[in-house]
């Protein structure tokens, strides 16, 4: 494929963005203001950050459904650790990013390890963290530590009365973080081959089980890390928080341009995904008199429309991956 | 003379007894049935009953899963479904209702046979659509409140009875016996078997691939219509946001415990209507040993990783190593 087909996928997506700015800011005067779009990136900062580490273990042929469980747990955490245990927020930041890694580390290590495919692992540690939050309380606990205050207040104003918020440059820094390690170091170019071919990848002579787990590892920090944004974002702590994030995640990747077969996307077509989620949103949380369930629907048939679309790129470019597969073949 | 156990199933059957011991040691009365008002009472006859969406859903889903396939939609179908029965229930007739709920399951079934069939996507993206967009379609039905209907004729779905068995389980009962009677009696089954063993091979030798495709994801759709009737009944009422949540996972757990392998080609329809129960019966052990309800997550998690470890190839040849060197 020629690198102008190969971006094809991401400029559809940024241009469904763009149209759907347009439409909003044609249906709404108040729309295309500096201050709804720093909103906008508020507003999906945790949900960012995940579909960030989903990205990775999408392109590896993988697919990790615990992340919006990690997300519940570490809100549950950080609001007993800081507001009954004692423990001071950085702290606490610290020891749940390494919990975070641990848990990612074991799922990553059974699935490369155990050959288990990777949706029924991460289903296990979806029902594993969830319960471990529900365990540790299932009531909605505030954080009214300093440093939450202090966060929530920090802010770099922008002109028209926009913040540029701590969730929002986050989320910025994780999604250029994200593009550095993923198309410029090895790390990033193993988890393309192993996408493509675990068996050729592995016959290229690259570290297959490190990279694996290392795969898992990333998006499961990245989700204790949303999960900080996330407690940031409410100053609380709630077992039930962020169920069905992964299905968001995984919708914001899709529709993104990445395929979810492996070895193909970007970071940056995944960060535009998110915002077009974020759009539908917005748009409804504008209009005022649409329910919330639009947003299902909508979600839904334009997961259809890539989906549609990425199965006729592939047709055309004559490859006969796609078929009927119920799993990721390992 | 040694006791010869039928090799295939042995496991699931020992797991559920145990589960069933575990929860008459923690509930004496575990295992006393009452028979009143023409209907069987009981523990054992709770966990029948509350098992009955699950075991109805994992009708459809190991027919799936043996095709290599996965639904992930159930739960959403659940809920149109129910949507669809209740806010029908107390303004039209019951064969109407029923038409109405079973043919939208239907419809959801051949959409996703249609997108994995014909369009050649893969069923875990295939099936996301509908879950995701699923709940949605539900709410704009139930217009986002939770519907609730009076009608004798469709609550009979949760709360009747037949021959004091109650409706759930007689459901779940008869559908069985549809199903194994559709697989196992016709060369169907093994033609889902080599679907999943082998799509390629198997259209190659005359099977029809994508037509069975089609038809088991109808079936799953269809099932999952019925499980949402009965969970809309139980409750007399629908609620888009909450009916068949989390079920798929359960319905996936159902098959997968009943043996059936994910990489497909191999299933057992009896054994995931097993599996169903065993779910159950930890669920209902957990409650009645008095530990806290939140507890069922972490033993279901624990479960599914055993139930997995046991079953990888890869630990399979460590055993039979270990097996061998044993004079």
């Amino acid at each position: 494929m020629t690198s102008l087909n190969r971006l094809m996928p991401v400029a559809a997506t940024t241009a469904v963005f763009l149209l759907g700015f347009l439409i909003c800011a044609l249906v709404f005067p108040n729309f295309a203001s500096l201050r709804v779009v720093m909103n906008l990136l508020t507003d999906n900062a945790f949900l960012g950050i995940v579909a960030v580490g989903m990205t990775f273990v999408i392109i590896s042929g993988g697919i990790d459904l615990s992340v919006g469980s990690v997300i519940g747990f570490t809100t549950v955490f950080l609001a007993l650790a800081i507001e009954r245990w004692g423990i001071p927020p950085l702290a606490a930041f610290a020891i749940i990013l390494l919990v975070a890694a641990a848990f990612g580390a074991a799922m990553g290590a059974i699935i490369q390890y155990v050959d288990l495919p990777p949706f029924i692992v991460t289903l296990a540690g979806m029902f594993l963290a969830r319960g471990a939050s529900f365990l540790l309380s299932t009531e909605s606990l505030p954080i009214n530590a300093d440093l939450y205050a202090h966060l929530s207040d920090l802010a770099f104003r922008l002109p028209g009365g926009a913040r540029l918020t701590v969730p929002a440059m986050i989320m910025l820094a994780v999604v250029l973080a994200g593009m550095v390690l993923l198309h410029l170091t090895r790390f990033g170019a193993n988890v393309y081959a192993l996408g493509g071919s675990r068996v050729s990848t592995a016959l290229m002579g690259v570290n297959v089980p490190r990279t694996t787990v290392l795969i898992y590892t990333l998006s499961a920090v990245l989700a204790g890390l949303s999960g900080i944004v996330f407690s940031l974002y409410t100053s609380s702590g709630y077992s039930l928080s962020a169920v069905g994030v992964e299905l968001d995640a995984i919708a914001a990747v899709v529709i993104g341009g990445t395929l979810l077969s492996g070895g193909y996307g970007f970071i940056f077509g995944t960060f535009v995904g998110v915002l077009i989620q974020g759009l539908i949103q917005t748009y409804i949380s504008f209009d005022g008199s649409l329910s919330s369930w639009w947003a299902k629907i909508a979600t839904g048939l334009l997961l259809f429309a890539f989906i549609a679309f990425q199965q006729i790129t592939l047709r055309m470019a004559r490859r006969p991956r796609a078929r009927a597969m119920g799993v990721v073949q390992p | 003379m040694t006791l010869r156990l039928p090799r295939i199933g042995t496991s699931q059957i020992i797991a559920l007894a145990a589960i069933l011991a575990i929860n008459w040691t923690v509930s004496p009365q575990f295992f006393d049935i009452r028979f009143q008002d023409g209907r069987l009472f009981g523990s054992l006859i709770d966990v029948l009953n509350r098992g009955a969406p699950v075991a109805i859903l994992s009708l459809g889903m190991v027919l799936v899963i043996a095709m290599r396939g996965i639904d992930l939609s159930v739960g959403a179908v659940m809920a149109i479904a129910g949507a669809i029965a209740a806010s029908l229930a107390d303004s039209h007739p019951l064969p109407v209702v029923l038409a109405a709920a079973l043919g939208a399951g239907l419809a959801c079934g051949l959409w996703n046979g249609f997108l994995v069939a014909v369009l050649g996507i893969q069923p875990i993206v295939a099936t996301l659509i509908l879950m995701v967009a699923g709940r949605g379609i539900a709410q704009l039905i139930t217009e986002g409140r939770i519907v609730t209907f009076t009608a004798p004729g469709l609550s009979w779905f949760g709360g009747g009875s037949v021959l004091g068995l109650p409706a759930p389980v007689a459901i779940a009962l008869a559908m069985l016996a549809l199903t194994l009677l559709v697989v196992r009696g016709t060369a169907l089954g093994l033609m889902i078997e080599a679907t999943g063993g082998n799509a390629r091979a198997s259209a190659l030798a005359g099977v029809g691939t994508r037509a069975i495709t089609l038809a088991v994801y109808a079936w799953s759709g269809l099932c999952a219509a019925l499980a949402g009737i009965v969970a809309a009944a139980d409750i007399l009422g629908a609620d888009a946001n909450n009916a068949g949540l989390w079920l798929e996972l359960d319905a996936i757990l159902a098959v997968v415990i009943g043996g059936t392998s994910l990489f497909g080609g191999r299933f057992s329809v009896v054994l995931a209507v097993v599996g169903a129960l065993i779910i159950q019966a930890m669920n209902t052990g957990i409650l009645l040993s008095g530990f806290p309800p939140e507890m069922n997550l972490v033993v279901k998690a624990v479960v599914v990783l055993a139930v997995l470890l046991a079953q990888s190839p890869r630990l399979a040849g460590l055993g039979l190593l270990l097996r061998r060197k044993r004079p």
